[in-house]
Parts: structure tokens; sequence; C-alpha cells
């Protein structure tokens, strides 16, 4: 009865995306504001009756319903609550229902926080997002229903992949789908604006907090499910330009050159149409990611072709949605007028290379990970493009933008000299270059260019700190003068700094892993020690243990520094039931240096253990970058500016309460 | 049938745990042990999603692996060792694709989009500044006129 009424409310809402779309439009172009004002309501309502279909199939994963074919396909009634939770969205069914359960939660926060909108505006783009949200309800009515029943039900399920039954993954896909979906509402506000003819200020200073929340959720979706890679698949390694990652991170990189072309139109009313591009360029790849990862061609170009229903139906989307926005683009975007004027070097020109190159980063990925499909598809001839191609073209793309982004936040608006942001970094030029010249001397292991990729890392935090620093005019005036001046600076400015500070970071600890990695490959019995970057580490031996839906071996080790004990470091191999599949727990210290890394492998044939015991050295910046970039993007977002439109409508209650 | 076969591979690389090189494979000279390394992790494991023969724990990829030691240690450089696999398996195995005409796209398309959309800013950035320097014309001129006249 539950799974018919989230049934039954699944399709209530695709009729109500379907008026959602429909009246306010006409509405906005008829200028009805009665018509205008079912946007909102409808929004609501929509979101409502998903958030009664998404927790129907809710009831029936915690409760072990497997009259339904989606939960006896991808649950047991053993596994612990969390995963019978998350297990909802480790599915295709599930995770499109939280897709548009997502899309409609950012859809009913425009229609709540944007009472300070003009109405014609808010009503087409509610429209629009939900014109979307039709598309993907239909998508899941038709092609993907979770709510079909089994009769007669069995007894027990099928489990889900216990490779996704981790902590981060579990919470991975709804960040990551909040980035993707987040990115709608940006390219909501640039069709509004395309069917308006109007992009101005105020236009952008809407659009860059929703986009900005879209690159947050991006970024800690993103680095999450690096995270689980890095631990869960017991390799060590943290990327693999997987095209599974490759289409997360093509939005991600658009979605921050977005963030900043829309510094531009709100700044200075320039770059208005290359910034509704830009919009409609990020969420048609999200749509892409979608499709991507959702139909299946990805596996292999034949998989698609022989169950095509699915694929088909979100290619039809994507090319309904994006041709449909470039259509409108080319049509309309000549109306918009050009804003203004800048010298190429200025903080505005520094954007234009930001964007620039980003996007050709991003083009970079895209055609690597779609070249085999295209090539397979044309020719027949089948190729591989790995991580060898996109660490030589991506990372020839990045470098010129990653040596600028110091310089940027320096120049000032319309037109800059290059000398006086010469002289404001030559000392952390200068401090990165000696740091250059030590690690070439000090680190004898490993190729040549890491010290430069590590300075180059090192050179974007000191460049960040130099901002600050010459923002409060440090050194110059009295403490108490600069912690004042600290206090005064925009939240938005201060974000960027720490994103950029992150950026660093990260870059810091790629570069240092990839370079200087420890790696051992051994045959231990209890007993046996080994030597890894200082530390002493003894296989102690293995124990037979138990979980809640698995049993398995746990090999322990014992870690010294010296003379003093460091750790217990105790590497698993779980056996899953049903189906008896096999998953590795890495042991892992964590410290400042680096991660010790231990994997307990195969048994040998002579009663010893294969194993794999790795020293990443300052892997832990990786994630600690990503996560200072999502502060900086978070405490950006509560900048006052992003919501300063809210007293003045309360002010223009104020009278008509008097009177 | 084959499809099966393929879902069934997938599964069992999916679900196995991942240990990739074994210590039995390992060859006693550091230096060539390192040079089959780095070979390896260029080599596609057939069998996986994505997955180098160095990271994969497929049987096919462990045979990769030992193969491609003996032809280090048969004293073959680094191109003949690939080029000896590529002749078995295919283009398909080498994750950094050829330079060849059907791979010229794909390794030029980046960098010329730079170049192009450079050059289009550049253009434009040119055009702009010719017409904000061009001068006045007749009509234009008598606006101005008449402006200044009526503030005299």
């Amino acid at each position: 009865m539950i799974a018919e009424t989230g049934h039954f409310a699944l399709i209530l809402a695709l009729v109500t995306a379907l008026i959602q779309f429909i009246v306010p439009l006409y509405g906005a172009q008829r200028g009805d504001r009665a018509l205008m004002k079912v946007a909102a309501p409808a929004a609501l309502a929509q979101f409502s009756l998903i958030v009664i279909a998404f927790f129907a199939l809710m009831h029936a994963y915690v409760t072990s319903d497997f009259s339904l074919v989606n939960v006896w396909e991808n649950s047991h009634s053993a596994k612990p609550l969390l995963y019978k939770i998350s297990g909802l969205w480790g599915n295709h069914e599930g995770s499109m229902l939280l897709w548009v359960l997502i899309l409609s939660l950012f859809g009913s926060g425009v229609a709540l926080f944007g009472s300070n909108l003009p109405l014609e505006l808010k009503s087409r783009v509610l429209a629009i997002q939900g014109s979307i949200g039709v598309a993907f309800l239909l998508f899941i009515v038709a092609t993907s229903n979770p709510f079909l029943r089994l009769d007669p039900p069995p007894i027990e399920g099928n489990g889900l992949n216990p490779l996704l039954q981790d902590p981060a993954l579990a919470f991975h896909p709804p960040f990551l789908y909040a980035g993707y979906v987040g990115l709608s509402v940006s390219f909501s506000f640039a069709m509004a604006a395309l069917i308006d003819g109007k992009v101005d200020a105020a236009w952008a200073r809407w659009v860059r907090p929703w986009t900005l929340a879209a690159w947050i959720f991006l970024t800690i979706g993103i680095s999450m499910g690096s995270w689980w890679a890095y631990y869960e698949l017991g390799w060590g390694g943290f990327w693999f330009w997987d095209p599974v990652e490759n289409a997360s991170f093509m939005p991600w990189l658009v979605a921050a050159a977005l963030l900043h072309s829309a510094i531009v139109v709100e700044k200075r009313n320039a770059l208005k149409i290359w910034t509704v591009l830009l919009a409609i360029l990020a969420f048609s790849l999200s749509l892409v990611g979608t499709f991507l990862v959702r139909s299946g061609v990805l596996t292999s170009v034949h998989a698609f072709a022989v169950d095509p229903t699915r694929g088909v139906f979100i290619l039809m989307i994507l090319c309904l949605f994006i041709g449909g926005a470039l259509t409108l683009f080319a049509w309309r975007a000549p109306a918009l007028k050009a804003g203004g004027l800048f010298a190429p070097m200025s903080r505005e020109g520094a954007l234009v290379v930001n964007n620039l190159l980003l996007c050709t980063a991003c083009a970079a990925v895209f055609i690597g990970t779609l070249y085999p499909l295209a090539l397979e598809t044309l020719s027949g001839e089948k190729i591989s493009v790995g991580p060898p191609y996109f660490n030589l073209t991506f990372g020839l793309i990045m470098l010129p933008l990653l040596l600028l982004v110091p310089a940027g936040p320096l120049l000032t608006w319309k037109r800059a000299e290059a000398w006086p942001v010469i002289q404001r970094l030559w000392a952390a030029a200068l401090a990165t270059f000696a740091i250059v010249m030590i690690l070439l001397v000090a680190m004898a292991r490993g190729p040549w260019l890491a010290p430069f990729g590590v300075a180059l890392g090192l050179w974007l935090v000191l460049g960040a700190a130099v901002e600050i620093a010459e923002r409060t005019s440090l050194f110059r005036s009295p403490l108490a003068t600069s912690w004042s001046r600290l206090k005064g600076l925009p939240r938005s400015s201060f974000g960027m700094t720490l994103a950029h500070a992150g950026l660093g970071l990260a870059v810091i600890g790629i570069f240092a892993v990839t370079a200087w990695r420890e790696e051992h490959i051994v045959a231990m019995k209890p007993g046996d020690h080994l030597n890894v970057a200082g530390y002493d580490v003894t296989y102690l031996g293995e124990a037979p243990m138990t979980g809640p839906n698995y049993s398995g071996d746990g090999g322990r080790f014992r870690v010294m520094d010296g003379n003093r004990e460091v750790a217990t470091l105790v590497s698993e191999r779980r056996r899953f039931r049903p189906g008896n599949q096999e998953t590795t727990e890495v042991g892992l210290l964590q410290a400042w240096s680096g991660d010790l890394y231990a994997v307990m492998g195969d048994r040998m044939n002579d009663g010893a253990r294969a194993m794999r015991i790795y020293f990443n050295p300052l892997i832990s910046l990786i994630w600690l970058g990503t996560f200072v970039m999502f502060l900086g993007g978070l405490i950006s977002l509560t900048d006052r500016r992003f919501r300063v439109g809210a007293p003045k409508t309360a002010r223009r209650l104020q009278p008509a309460a008097a009177e | 049938m084959k499809r099966l076969l393929f879902a069934f591979i997938l599964l069992l690389t999916l679900a196995a745990p991942l240990h990739a090189v074994q210590p039995d494979e390992i060859l006693s000279d550091p230096v060539l042990e390192g040079r089959a390394r780095a070979l390896s992790a260029g080599l596609r494991c057939l069998v996986c999603q994505n997955q180098s023969i160095d990271d994969s724990n497929a049987p096919l990829a462990r045979d990769l692996r030992l193969l491609l030691r003996e032809r280090v240690k048969a004293g073959d450089s680094d191109d003949q060792a690939v080029n000896f696999v590529v002749a078995r398996y295919g283009d398909y195995v080498l994750l950094r694709p050829r330079f060849m005409p059907e791979t010229w796209l794909l390794w030029i398309g980046p960098f010329a989009l730079l170049l192009i959309a450079a050059a289009f800013l550049y253009i434009r950035r040119r055009r702009i500044e010719s017409s904000a320097e061009r001068s006045l014309d007749a009509d234009e001129e008598r606006a101005l006129r008449h402006v200044l006249e009526r503030d005299a």
C-alpha cells in the first residue's frame, strides 16, 4: 500500500511538473500575474509529492520489502541500516528518484527564497525547472519505475555490492547529485534571461549563490568519491580518470568557470553573453554525465545497443534540452547588450583567461572521455584513452592557470599595471623558488619535475597569503588595524582566497604522492618485518572475524617508529553474504607527513600472505585541500550581498502596515 | 553467451579484492622491475573496466605482466616490449593512444580549441579597439555640436 502511494505520488508529481512548466511560462508571455503565481506553489507541491514517493521507497528499503523488484535486487535483510538506506540510491531506479528529489528541492528553494526576484523572471525560472522535472519524471515512470511489484515476493534480497557498503560512498551520490542538479538552477536562470532578453548585475547576483552551492556540493561529492576509491579499492590511487569520475569532473570545471565569469557580470556588467552560454554548458555537462553513467554506454557500446530503451530516452532528453537551449541562445543572445569595456591587462582580463583555460581543460577531459566511443561508433576501431593522455593534456592546460591564480585577485578592475602585482608577489615567488631548490637537493628519488609541481601548489598557498596580507595591510600598519580590516573583509573575498589556498594544498598533495610514493609488495609470514619510510612494520598474524553481513580474516600489523609503538593496523579480507563477494579493508595510519597504507593480499603456497604496504607522502593534503575549497565556497555563500535583496521587501511592506 | 561471459568476468573483477602485482612476479633486478612496472601502468587490462594491467588482478592481466617481464628480461627495449603486446592485442591495450590519423583530433583537439578561442578573443579585441578609435560620423558630429552649443 505504501509503495502504491509512492507510485501514485510520483505520477502526480509528473502532472504537477507539467503544470509548473506550462502555466507560468504562458502567463509570463501574456503578462498574466495570476498565471505566473502558479509557479511557486506548483514547485512546492511537486517537491512534496516527490518527498512522499521517496520516503515510500525508503520505507520499503528499511523494512526490506522484497515484494518490490527494486528492493529485492539491491537489498538484503542482514544489511546494516545505513546501507539499507543508501542502497536506495545505489542502483539505477532509486538514484534517478534521488535525482528528481533534489531537482524539485532546488526548484522549491527558488520558490521560497526567490521572493526578491521580479515575478516574471521567477515564474520563467520555475517553469524551466518544471520542464526538466517533466522530462526526468517521465523517464522514471516510463522506463525506470522503482515501485514495480514481484509476485510471489522472495524471502531474501540479492544484496548491495559490498564495495558500495561504505560510509563515504553512502553519502557520495546525494552530494554529487546536489551538485549536478544544482546547476539546473543556473541553467533555468540563463534560459529565463534569454527569453527575457535581459542580463544585468542583479541577474548575476541571483545566479551566483546557486552556482556556488552547486559547485560546493560537487566539490564535496567528488572528493568523497576519491577518498572512497583511495581506501576502499585498495590499490592506493585517488583518481583514475575513469569515465564516471570524468562525468562529475567536467561540470565541476565549468561551474568553476561560471562562478568566475558571473563575478564580471555582477561587478562590471561585461561578459554577459558568455556567462549565459557557460550556464547552459554547465548543466548540459551534468546531463551528459547522467547519460554516460546511467545509460550503460560506458561499459560498452554494445551493451548500450542491446538494451537501448533507457539510454535512448536520456539521449533524447539530452538532445532536447541542450539543443533547445543552444537554439534559444543563438536566436536571443544577439539581443543582449554588450557591457563595460576593459583592457586585456585587468581583473576582467584575468577572469577571461581563467575561463578560457578552465573550459579548454574541460574540453580535454570531454574529448578524452568520448573519443573512444565516437571512434568506435564511426569506424569500428577500438582505442583506449587512459590516465597518460589526461595527465598530459589536462595538465598542460592547467599549468598556466595555476601559475596565474595568485596574480588574478591582485589586479585592478578595468585597467591594471603588471608591475605593482609583481612587486607584491616577489616574496611569495622567492619563497617558492627557495623551496624548489631545497627539494631538488633533498629529494634524490623520484622524477625531477616533481619539486616544481609541489612548488606550484605552494605558490598558490603563498599567493593566497599575500592576498590576505595585502588586503589587511599586514606589516605596514599596526596589528590591531590589520585585525579589524580582516574582520571587515567581505566574506566572498575571504572565501575566494581560502578556496585558492585549498587548491594549492590539493596540488601539493597530488604531486607529492605521485612522485614520492613508497611501495612494497612482499610475501610476509607472521613475525616478518619491513622498513617503510622510517616505520618498522611487523606482520603479527591473522585472526578470523565476523561482521553483521560478512565474515573474514583480519591481518594485524604492528607499526614502530624507533622504539615507540605508533599503531596496530588491521587490514581485513571480508566475504559478504550473499554471494561470497570479497572486499578488502585497508589498514591506514594517517599522519601529516603521509599515510601508511597496508593491504593484506592472497595466501601464497608456503603459508605466507602477499602484502602490499605503501607510504603515501602528504596525501591527506589532497582532501584537506578540497575541504578548504569547500569551506571557502561555504563562507562566500554566507556573504550578505547574496541576501541583500531580502530586507528590501520587508521595508516595502512596512509603510503598508502603517497605513 | 559472449555477453554473459563478459558480464561474469566483470562481476569477478569488481567483486574480488584488487591485488595486482604479486610478490612472485617481481624481477630480482630493480631496474628491470621498475621498467616493467612503468610499462604495465600504460597497458590496459582487456577484461576490466578501465584498469591498467598493473592495477588489475584478472588472470589475463597477470599473464600480460609476466609476458612483459619476460620480454624486458630478454633484453627488449621499452618500445619493443610494448610493440610485442600491441602486435597481439591491438592498439586497444594502449592507455596512451598513439599519434596517428585516427587520433589526430584527440591529441590536437584540446590545444587547437585553446588556440581558436584565444584567436577569437584577440580578433574581437582588435575590432572593439578599432571601433572605439573610429572618428565620429556626420550625424554624431552634428549631435555633438548641438550638445556643445546648447551647453554654451
